[in-house]
């Protein structure tokens, strides 16, 4: 799709399709069928993996269930109980936390990084890749395990610290820094909003920058006033994506806590809570509400994110619609 | 200097020069992990932790023989094996499924098609979490856990609507007067996703291939919660299982099989970086 770009023809078909459907669906009959072929395999996936089971979960969400006796309805009980869970209580504040941390950081590295190597360079390509390494392993529990390693008591990050006179004895295992370090293994990969955030870079017109300089605008300014402006919507789609990515991180914090979010409940994310409860101990029902609740949070930051939008994204006549 | 970039193109040597330096500095900083946990497989356990020096003071290969070894009675082959049969179904599975429904949504006119499309992309935005313990259930009665059958089900149902979305916005930049002719000459539908639009999507085709690869191979959750025979275990899973064996002090073999599970996704990385970026940055898929 880099190459090919929509013609002012084909794209307002694609609009009059999607808009008047039902009269040019008269005129090309054969189509019905071989639609539904061909969409058979994500039709059946999307009823028996997607809607059915949100349907399901949304009844199990209130009964007590343990996957051997049948579902018992209990009411609202298990969305009252989670209020009076410390350990709920507990997931839900390391999670924001969480969010509100890991996700701020790693855009504004992403976007200094992406400052840095937008334009024509020669390289550009090779840092750019280099740069985006880490975001296809830093997910794996190989990654996970490296990074307990390096923040562990006397390990290499504690030395390094202990150089310049900072003794936290190893970020791992102190309740102070362990969400940090977390926060830190999200920051490292920057690389995968970078790439996004080159593509927003590469739309905004240069005479802006021309026009601004000789207005006597300084660097400063011209990043408030032009860059930022022009990529807003590519900073949005980024905030958007990572923030519901971090809501759902597991694996890393379940390498580096374990089911209990050592040390002293520090990382007890939401999903891991949510693990324990469905299958630790098989508390299906609670699980259930919990993952719905989890959702009505998600959704709820989605709604605000996307209500602030419209104070501070800017969407140009023909840039930043890639996607 | 980050500022000096936007305006760009200007800058004498000096100026090219100190951008380098900058950029490989930081570059450094970010890669470093990768290369002290390369170099720590070769020091002894001992010397891992508790020195600032990167390089062993003399190399040794034990942590790698004692991975070889296997962990509880299983040798590292078998993970490797299982990752592989999981990553490569879930690599047909997944372009298959995604492709078929891509043709549908961008090319045919169909009932429906326009809520489905919506569906299918407020998927995107749908925690896993909440599918997962109804999903397990029915896995349950159907008495398939401990099996690969949860773990691929979904991708052979198109279930990534990432990948849809990519494969659905590729094929609308094609051209249509390729199929309109096609239809002309008698060809059906199948001929001309076979013929026509199949070719001309490999580079999504090949971007979507590699990321369901790499996210497969890297996958714990799944396995975690649906595999209990430790011979089925890939290898994330065999890694949470060699740590809780070795009780967490065998650090030396512990960073080699970390190693060894990374090295597949860094080869990966270094052939098709090329489709990987862009596939990023034309249609944000997290990576």
């Amino acid at each position: 799709m880099s190459r090919a770009t929509i013609t002012p023809d084909r794209s307002a078909e694609v609009y009059t399709t999607e808009r008047t459907g039902p009269r040019k669906r008269a005129r090309l009959p054969g189509d019905g069928l071989a639609g539904y072929l061909f969409l058979s395999p994500w039709i059946i996936g999307i009823v028996l993996l997607t809607l059915g089971p949100m349907l399901t979960s949304l009844y199990l969400s209130f009964t007590d269930y343990d996957l051997f006796n049948s579902p018992e309805w209990v009411g609202l009980e298990n969305y009252e109980r989670m209020f009076s869970d410390a350990r709920w209580l507990r997931s839900v504040e390391v999670t924001a936390l969480y969010v509100a941390l890991a996700v701020p950081i790693k855009l504004a590295a992403a976007l200094a990084v992406a400052l840095l190597l937008n334009g024509k360079r020669r390289g550009q390509g090779f840092y750019r890749a280099a740069f985006y390494g880490p975001s296809l392993i830093g997910g794996s529990v190989g990654v996970a395990i490296v990074w307990k390693m390096m923040f562990s008591d006397d390990s290499v990050v504690d030395q390094l610290l202990l150089t310049v006179g900072i003794d936290t004895g190893g970020w791992a295992g102190n309740p102070d820094f362990s969400l940090m370090m977390l926060v830190l293994l999200a920051a490292w990969q920057l690389g995968a909003p970078m790439v996004i955030f080159l593509a927003g870079l590469k739309q905004v017109p240069r005479e802006l920058y021309e026009a601004a300089e000789v207005d006597g605008a300084g660097r400063w300014r011209r990043f408030r006033s032009i860059t930022l402006p022009m990529i807003s919507s590519v900073v949005f789609f980024n905030l958007l994506l990572e923030t519901i990515n971090a809501f759902q991180v597991f694996t890393s914090a379940y390498v580096v806590g374990g089911p209990n979010g050592q040390p002293a409940g520090t990382t007890l994310f939401y999903t891991i809570y949510l693990f324990d409860r469905g299958f630790g101990d098989y508390r299906m029902g609670y699980a259930s509400a919990m993952a719905w609740m989890l959702l009505l949070g998600v959704g709820l930051v989605t709604v605000f994110l996307f209500r602030t939008a419209r104070g501070w994204v800017y969407y140009s006549g023909d840039s930043g619609d890639k996607r | 200097m980050r500022q000096r970039v936007i305006t760009a193109g200007g800058g004498g040597n000096l100026s090219r020069v100190a951008w380098h330096v900058g950029v490989l500095a930081l570059l450094a900083i970010v890669l470093y992990p990768i290369v002290w946990v390369a170099a720590a497989t070769f020091k002894p356990s001992s010397e891992i932790i508790g020195s600032l020096q990167l390089l062993p003071s003399e190399a040794t290969t034990a942590n790698y023989d004692r991975v070889f070894e296997g962990v509880v009675g299983i040798g590292v082959g078998r993970f490797f094996l299982n990752s592989a049969v999981l990553a490569v179904l879930s690599v047909v599975g997944t372009v298959a499924s995604s492709a078929l429904a891509a043709y549908a949504f961008a090319r045919l006119r169909f009932r429906g098609r326009t809520t489905m499309f919506v569906i299918m992309i407020s998927t995107l935005l749908l925690p896993f979490h909440v599918l997962i313990i109804p999903q397990y259930i029915v896995f349950q009665k159907l008495d398939l856990i401990d099996t690969y059958v949860p773990l691929l089900a979904g991708k052979f149902l198109a279930s990534e609507a990432f990948f849809v979305f990519l494969i659905v916005q590729f094929i609308r930049n094609l051209p249509r007067e390729l199929d309109e002719s096609a239809k002309i000459d008698g060809a059906n539908h199948w001929s001309v996703f076979w013929h026509i639009i199949l070719p001309l999507c490999r580079p999504a085709l090949i971007t979507t291939a590699i990321f369901t690869f790499i996210w497969s191979w890297n996958d714990f959750f799944g396995p975690l919660i649906y595999l209990s025979t430790p011979d089925k275990y890939p290898l994330p899973l065999a890694l949470q299982l060699f740590i809780d064996e070795s009780t967490g002090s065998d650090f030396g073999a512990l960073m080699a099989m970390s190693m060894l599970a990374l090295v597949p996704v860094i080869l990966f990385f270094l052939f098709f970086q090329r489709f990987l970026v862009e596939g990023v940055s034309t249609s944000g898929l997290k990576g």
